[in-house]
């Protein structure tokens, strides 16, 4: 009765990945599956596209790939469950220790760039798992990204242990490693490419279509449909259904078509791309789309002067994904751009009182 | 890809290099390469200023205001006054992808 007991206790606390223990003089450090299931693809797909990332983390401390010895690399990553199980995917075949920071469930280099994948954390962690019991040598392995928060020296300095920056990408560790850890160009370099760059859309999209959407689709009904008698649906429905649609694929320019063409639409700026982009998706939808909108010269005007701005306002979001912009830059951009933004919505503003007292006929 | 030109804040002291490799080895956009025992500038429009070769430079050869790039942060930074800080608590939008 007992050893069940303790059984199923081990089988629930045990993390889904872990493929059994491995004893070191700190105690037993759950070895882990290089292999994923179903459910870490789905939890991939979900912290791609939700709030679900906040929370999908594994606990912190030390992990073991393969069967590690007291010579092994010890890998430093972060308590992000995605990057976690990335690591551990790209260790398959491997004999290493795994350090994982508690940097609250955030991958490596924002996690990095607030201080929580930091010096503090690490030489922390380090003394809690007792590192220096666990391997014979003094060498950690960080991902390159980690050195915006980690300073070496002080690592050093606090626990004996030398860092390097390995590479950028877990999946080249197994080549930095046969090269002796040594790191080519490539492995140094972020590269920010269509595919990554698709990838992070939907979290531009989602806060997008959730934060702005409603309130902009609430304004043109209103606006469509008020009349001197009160508010008319109908004509909410059939004169604001066109805007409507505008705004959405104002929205898709600047979350989606912009972020995922960046390197394609000209300028550096990304205000300016998102402006083209949205300028450009609001004449191909007037001139090719039936709208009635399109019969008002005030209208638009109105569409020209409000969706380029509003696609352009989304594109500069995208900055905070990026792998190359710079803090100078952005604030640069909006130092500039929102004066613009704020001019653009007011003239419009003005513009839509005039189309709305002519249709009243009261000018 | 490049971000805006001249709007970076790194600045680099030659004369305090050691040429230990450092700020080579942390930096993801190749701003810096080894020539001559030294390390070198090859393009400052590189730099999307993350910090990690000034934290790392145990010389104080190089100095960068870093900081979060993102758009909303720096908004949430100008209402409320102070450095810009991403929501990436409870409501986080675009950043920390």
């Amino acid at each position: 009765m007992q050893t069940i007991q303790t059984l199923n206790f081990v089988k629930k606390s045990a993390p889904p990945f872990s493929i059994g223990t491995i004893s070191t003089p700190q105690g037993s450090v759950y070895k882990v599956s290089s292999d994923w299931t179903r459910a870490d693809y789905w939890g991939m797909i979900k912290s791609r596209s939700s709030a679900f990332r906040m929370n999908y983390s594994v606990s912190p401390g030390l992990y073991a790939a393969g069967d590690p010895t007291r010579e092994s690399d010890v890998f430093v990553t972060a308590n992000y469950k995605l990057t976690f199980d990335t690591v551990r995917r790209e260790l398959k075949g491997m004999n290493a220790w795994v350090l994982v920071l508690d940097t609250k469930s955030i991958n490596v280099w924002c996690a990095a760039g607030k201080g929580t994948f930091g010096t503090d954390e690490l030489i922390n962690r380090i003394s809690l798992v007792k590192l220096d019991t666990v391997v014979s040598h003094k060498r950690i392995i960080l991902p390159q990204l980690g050195a915006v928060g980690v300073n070496a020296s002080a690592v050093r300095k606090k626990t004996g242990f030398r860092v390097s920056f390995g590479p950028v990408q877990a999946r080249d560790i197994p080549s930095y490693v046969a090269a002796g850890y040594k790191k080519t160009k490539e492995m140094s370099a972020i590269t920010f490419p269509m595919l990554d760059r698709l990838i992070l859309t939907p979290m531009e999209l989602s806060p997008a279509m959730k934060k702005h959407f409603p309130w902009i689709a609430a304004g043109i009904l209103l606006l469509f449909g008020l009349q001197p008698s009160g508010i008319l649906f109908r004509e909410a429905w059939s004169n604001g259904l066109p805007f409507i649609l505008l705004a959405l694929i104002t929205i898709f320019a600047g979350a989606l078509v912009t972020p995922t063409l960046l390197p394609y639409v000209p300028f550096r700026s990304f205000a300016i791309k998102g402006w083209i982009v949205g300028a450009l998706s609001i004449y191909i939808a007037t001139r090719y789309v039936e709208l009635s909108l399109a019969r008002d010269r005030v209208l638009l005007i109105v569409s020209y002067l409000l969706f380029p701005a509003l696609s352009s306002y989304i594109a500069l979001q995208f900055t905070g994904a990026t792998t190359f912009t710079g803090m100078s830059g952005v604030k640069k951009e909006l130092k500039i751009g929102i004066p613009i933004y704020i001019g653009a919505a007011s003239v419009s503003l003005i513009l839509l009182i005039v189309f709305k007292l002519k249709e009243w006929r009261l000018v | 890809m490049k971000y805006l030109a001249n709007v970076t804040t790194l600045q680099y002291s030659v004369d305090k290099c050691t040429g230990c490799g450092r700020c080579v080895e942390v930096c993801p956009q190749g701003v810096f390469e080894m020539r001559d025992k030294r390390a070198m500038v090859t393009d400052r429009d590189l730099c999307m200023e993350c910090g990690a070769c000034a934290l790392n430079c145990e010389f104080g050869a190089i100095a960068v205001n870093s900081g979060v790039g993102c758009a909303a942060a720096i908004i949430n930074g100008m209402i409320t006054g102070g450095e810009p800080t991403c929501g990436c608590g409870d409501t986080a939008a675009g950043c920390c992808g």
